[in-house]
């Protein structure tokens, strides 16, 4: 999983090895510094050379500025290589969530997706840095400082090493009990975050029904438990910092006691024992950041896995190894073709659907909400794959075709169809990137859409906001419309897109349809009868079943379904 | 206000607004002030045992080690004497530590309690006007991040600012004990320090806005291109949507390098500065002693250094606490802003009971749960009279307004009979769902009156007249818990039986029983597992339960996913039976069989009738039924 994510890292592999370089840099430099400083002691002022003075006090002074320059340093390239390292890793995990079919999406969910991009890998983000620098630093420092201890007094040594495995035992105690409090409080922080968020969004309902009363205990009896929970968390980790003063303080009287005896038995320089309460300090609390270090990272750790789940996702729509890379013709066939979301199969929404359509043909399609005519065109471009039986474009399975070749050949304007921000030229290269505005133009008013265009101020220029929400409802159905005729399909398909044009433009549109896309396979699915009458065929979908097929007249006469959605749109018409 | 622009006001603001600063002060201190004083002495107790820890070591070289030195036998009494008294001050240092560490939980965690508590009840009596004026994001935001920043303050912030100054003036009076000249020393290298802080900080700042906006670019980016992914795939549009991510990813990764290096670079830097000051204060004392410029003992002198240490630490630790409670204040301020909102106000004296006719055919109260309900009417010379619960709904001549001067519904008159439907149709904004508020009062009317079974609602208990009214609102609104638990949201003693009942009879009961836990389903995230038209049934069931006279019902439109739109009508047509209903229609076929239409364009009624009288008027409905015109 980690090893996953590392392979990220790319050309930030560099930064990501300067950076603890940089920081054994800085730990030498600083902890020369307390060493230096023993023999300004005992070689400058108890021995009274001047000399000595000056030159250890030059060579501390080096070292406190190479330490700063290695510590900004470090500083630098981790930042780098930790930003980099995340760039890659978004990089990735868009790449790869463009490949996903829907399935994959529904299994994450879209907010999922989004959180997984942006929180999740800001955390990893923080702990990466985090490890190159100061997890590397906090461990150095407690081996150098050992060292140097050592190397002065190997048997006051001794009372560090004491210190050390008290407090590493004590603090690692602490941690461990408090850690699985913590995550528990986290989680139920959420959760009341969340019930708060079920209240603001429901406060219609809360008091519709009078539920004030009733919420507020709700949420009081929470936040008790939440300050419970967190009390007795927090009440454990109230010891760290005594623990750390008790460790610190018993080694400075242990250190006077045994230092003092060294010293005026001459086993000991009076500086040398200054400097071993320097390390003292040092050796301590690199242990506290160290405990801290450990908490974070298992926090962070979550994220990790979370971001790699997406990049080893395997998208359940692929391209075959052996793709075919031309649409012969715009005709489709379903062979018994049935179809459900999810694998049980009491929600299967196609039952054994069989249709020919010959290429070029307009086809209708008309049915209740919830008679699955949707997902019928969907399969088509293969948005999903069937459950059983085979869709064919152009004779070939939609399955052995290189995805981008039958999608460029069959274009759906959807039913729920969405416009992104930026100019209406922007939108509408969508269809065809290599469009020139003459192009645009011509499509836009195949769709009816160059009339309304060319009535706002900046034309083809205008600013479309995120969601289309500065057009109105019919507007971007025919922007849509036009968009999609951009592409030059063999199959058109034109799910309920019309439903917000007024009836006149609606018509329009189907005639210039009728004129100028002679060779193209057009499907068109409605509610109106209007939008379908003058379809070569017609099919009347009902509960995932083709009920009824043929032209106008004939449905008149056989389907009662067609009959009646008939009459009642008519009648307005004719009395 | 959105994340951006709050961060970036945020990191604008840095002036402390004082009147807030003391309210929150108050507010902190009023239910623990025996705490904060035992706090107070504990942190003084803590600090001076620190500092003397520093200043033993003067005592340790100069009046044990140098002597002992010199003598023949040492006699080692007197330095374990001193170390006992050390060892004193010190176990009175970790007690006051440890106690102010634990009152400091215990304070912190009853303020959050208490901020959090009186925030919601306080939130769950506003008036429905509070949240329609306010962006529900930003109300969320005062409990996410506000609070949170307001709780770092509170456990952290303050009390290791106070620390941080006991310890400061504490070590800076040792300090000058020692050694005027190698004080001043210390104290230039602090301002040095402070400045290059200063500088590196604005930096850091400067970039951290920037990052915080360009995550918020590309979290846009994200959203809408999850939104639209059918639309990228139908226009093989992967690639270009790939690249435009990844120049934004870019503007990210700029941003958040340098936020971060800034960042990072500061730590390394004030430490070192601070080892400097360290170095010349050991090289200029060591110099000065030596040469006699200075009396300066070793033993003062090695104190002396170990001053400069605990010095530097506490001096940055004050401006950064200063600086968390500058940017908390903002939230602090928020905070209050909803504490301080007017809750509802209601002056409705009429109830409901239930209700039983006596022999004689009159209506009377009962304790018993008759199925009856009447509303119970006080005379304000004593004694009641009882109106038999009907629901029978009128508005006379009704207009209103959101705004003073901003008048939204002009003279509505409508007559709602027991067990008629009511439909409005009309374009976005013609005031359909403006009509369905005014009948619960989510907000009260300007002029005119509404009366329910003949008595105005302005003189019925809000709880009562609401309890009386079941509404359907199309935008999911489930709770977490289980799936019974929201069906008898509104009638929390329903049986299971009477749950499963209503749930069979709204076409809810057969999807839930395909749920691997039935009823007891839980639901979370609002019931995000439930598709859209599965949250609808169970919003229609949690209706048909409550089982009221009266329903307001809009209906749900494109946010229906097609599996369910069909079971989710019948449902709720069945809910409709017998039930006086307003109806708001997005869909013209659903509502031919109402009683009344209700045309409505600029909040006033233009056509009314039912469905075939207003076709053979060729007018607005009959353009909106056959498409000439968008309805919503």
């Amino acid at each position: 999983m980690i090893k996953r994510l590392l392979h990220e890292l790319k050309e930030y592999k560099r930064a990501s090895l300067l950076a603890p370089l940089c920081v054994c840099g800085e730990v030498i430099m600083e902890l020369m510094i307390p060493f230096l400083m023993s023999y300004i002691i005992d070689r400058g002022v108890n021995a009274g050379d001047i000399e000595a003075i000056v030159k250890y006090g030059l060579m501390m002074l080096v070292c406190a500025f190479a330490a700063l320059f290695f510590g900004a340093m470090s500083g630098h390239y981790s930042a780098l290589a930790a930003a980099g390292f995340i760039k890659n890793v978004r990089d990735a995990m868009f790449k790869k969530i463009q490949t996903f079919s829907f399935a994959n999406v529904d299994r994450f969910s879209t907010s999922g997706l989004v959180t997984r991009m942006m929180t999740d890998a800001s955390n990893v983000q923080q702990a990466y840095q985090m490890i190159i620098r100061l997890g590397v630093r906090a461990p150095l420092i407690l081996v150098v400082a050992i060292g140097m201890t050592l190397y002065i007094n190997a048997r006051l040594a001794v009372i560090f090493l004491i210190a050390m495995v008290f407090l590493a035992v004590v603090l690692s105690l602490i941690t461990l009990k408090s850690y699985p409090l913590f995550q528990k409080t986290f989680q139920k922080y959420d959760d009341l975050n969340e019930s708060v968020q079920e209240n603001v969004g429901n406060i219609r309902v809360v008091k519709a029904y009078v539920k004030e009363e009733h919420e507020i205990s709700r949420f009081d009896r929470a936040v008790e438990n939440l300050k419970r929970m967190f009390t007795k968390a927090e009440n454990i980790l109230v010891f760290n910092s005594p623990v750390m003063t008790l460790t610190v303080n018993a080694c400075m009287i242990a250190l006077s006691w045994f230092g003092a005896q060294f010293v005026v038995s001459g086993q000991l320089a009076t500086g040398e024992l200054m400097s071993m309460f320097t390390y003292n300090m040092n050796i301590l609390m690199s242990l506290m950041i160290l405990s801290m270090i450990f908490v974070m990272l298992s926090m962070s750790l979550a994220s990790a896995k979370r971001i790699s789940e997406i990049l080893v996702e395997q998208p359940t729509i692929a391209n075959p190894d052996h793709p075919i890379m031309e649409v012969e013709d715009g005709s489709i066939q379903f062979r018994a073709v049935s179809f459900s979301y999810s694998d049980t199969a009491e929600s299967e929404v196609l039952h054994s659907v069989d249709l020919s359509i010959a290429s070029g043909e307009t086809i209708g399609i008309l049915g209740s909400t919830g008679s699955s005519k949707t997902t019928l065109t969907n399969l088509i471009p293969r948005l999903y794959d069937v459950s059983a039986g085979a869709v064919l474009v152009g004779n070939r399975d939609v399955r052995e075709y290189d995805l981008r070749v039958l999608r460029d050949s069959v274009s759906v304007v959807l039913q729920k169809n969405v416009l992104f921000s930026g100019t209406i030229i922007e939108n509408m290269r969508w269809g065809n990137d290599q469009a020139t505005l003459e192009d645009i133009q011509a499509a836009c008013k195949l769709a009816c859409a160059d009339e309304f265009i060319q009535q706002f101020p900046d034309k083809y220029e205008t600013f479309i906001e995120q969601g289309g929400t500065n057009v109105s409802g019919g507007q971007k159905q025919r922007l849509c419309i036009a968009r999609s005729l951009l592409k030059h399909p063999k199959v058109l398909i034109l799910d309920d897109s019309t439903s917000a044009v007024d009836t006149r433009t609606d018509a329009q549109i189907r005639e210039s349809f009728r004129t100028s896309l002679k060779e193209t396979t057009t499907i068109i699915v409605s509610q109106r009868i209007s939008s379908i009458e003058d379809a070569d065929r017609i099919l009347v979908m009902e509960d995932g079943r083709i009920s009824s097929i043929g032209t106008h007249a004939e449905l008149l006469k056989t389907s009662a379904i067609y009959q009646d959605v008939y009459e009642t749109q008519k009648r307005g018409d004719e009395e | 206000m959105s994340e951006n622009s709050r961060v970036r006001s945020q990191a604008k603001g840095s002036t402390l607004d004082m009147g807030i600063l003391k309210r929150l002060i108050r507010f902190i201190v009023s239910s623990y002030k025996k705490e904060y004083a035992i706090i107070i002495v504990c942190l003084i107790i803590s600090a001076l045992a620190t500092v003397s820890s520093s200043l033993f070591m003067r005592i340790l070289i100069d009046t044990y080690i140098t002597p002992l030195l010199q003598a023949v036998n040492p006699d080692y009494g007197p330095l374990a004497h001193a170390l006992i008294s050390l060892s004193c001050i010190f176990v009175l240092g970790l007690i006051a530590n440890f106690i102010y560490q634990k009152l400091l939980v215990t304070v912190s965690q009853g303020t959050m309690e208490k901020l959090r508590k009186t925030l919601f009840s306080t939130m769950e009596k506003l008036p429905i006007r509070y949240f329609d004026t306010h962006a529900h994001g930003d109300i969320m935001s005062i409990y996410t991040n506000d609070i949170d920043t307001l709780r770092q303050v509170i456990s952290q912030s303050i009390p290791q600012f106070l620390n941080s100054m006991f310890m400061v003036v504490a070590v800076f009076i040792a300090m000058l004990v020692i050694s005027i000249p190698l004080t001043l020393i210390t104290a230039v290298m602090v301002l040095v320090m402070q400045y290059v802080t200063r500088l590196i900080m604005a930096k850091s700042g400067k970039y951290f806005v920037l990052q915080q906006d360009d995550l918020g670019i590309e979290n846009g980016y994200i959203e809408e291109m999850m939104e639209g992914a059918k639309v990228v795939k139908v226009f093989n549009y992967e690639t270009e949507v790939i690249s435009e991510f990844e120049r934004i990813n870019e503007g990210l990764f700029n941003s958040s390098f340098r936020a971060n290096k800034y960042a990072n670079i500061l730590m390394p830097i004030v430490a070192n500065l601070g080892n400097v000051s360290y170095v010349l204060c050991a090289l200029l004392g060591g110099l000065a002693s030596l040469s006699g410029v200075l009396s300066l003992s070793i033993g003062s002198l090695a104190s002396f250094l170990a001053l400069n240490r605990s010095f530097n630490q506490p001096l940055n630790q004050i401006s950064q606490q200063l600086n968390a409670v500058i940017m908390a204040m903002a939230g602090a301020k928020r905070i209050f802003a909803l504490m301080d909102e007017v809750p509802e106000t209601d002056n409705g004296q009429v109830t409901l009971v239930n209700a039983e006719y006596t022999a004689d055919g009159t209506l009377t109260e009962t304790v018993r749960e008759t199925g009856m309900w009447a509303w119970k009417h006080p005379h304000p010379e004593g004694g009641f009279d009882y109106v038999k619960l009907d629901g029978d709904v009128r508005f006379h001549d009704v207009s209103f307004s959101y705004d003073p001067g901003h008048e939204v519904l002009h003279d509505i008159n409508i007559y709602a009979e027991p067990g008629q439907k009511i439909a409005f149709v009309g374009a976005t904004g013609a005031g359909k769902t403006t009509i369905t508020n005014l009948i619960n009062r989510f907000y009260d009317i300007d002029q005119g009156s509404i009366t329910y079974d003949g008595i105005d609602v302005k003189l019925i208990k809000k709880d009562d007249l609401r309890h009386s009214l079941a509404v359907v609102l199309q935008d999911t609104n489930l709770f977490s818990g289980t799936i019974e638990e929201n069906i008898k949201y509104a009638r929390p003693k329903a049986t299971r039986e009477e749950v499963v009942e209503a749930a069979r009879c709204v076409n809810a009961d057969s999807f839930i029983k395909h749920l691997d836990h039935g009823y007891d389903t839980q639901l979370s995230h609002s019931g995000s597992t439930l598709s859209q038209g599965q949250r609808q049934l169970l919003s229609i069931a949690r209706a048909a339960l409550a089982n009221p006279p009266v329903l307001i019902l809009d209906e749900a439109t494109s946010s229906i996913d097609s599996r369910t739109e069909k079971l989710v009508q019948d449902g709720m047509d069945k809910l409709m039976e017998g039930r006086t209903t307003f109806v708001i229609a997005h869909r013209l076929s659903t509502i031919k069989n109402a009683h009344v239409i209700m045309v409505m364009d600029h909040g006033k009624i233009i056509e009314r009738g039912n469905h075939e009288s207003l076709m053979a008027k060729r007018g607005t409905y009959y353009q909106l039924y056959t498409g000439l015109i968008e309805n919503d």
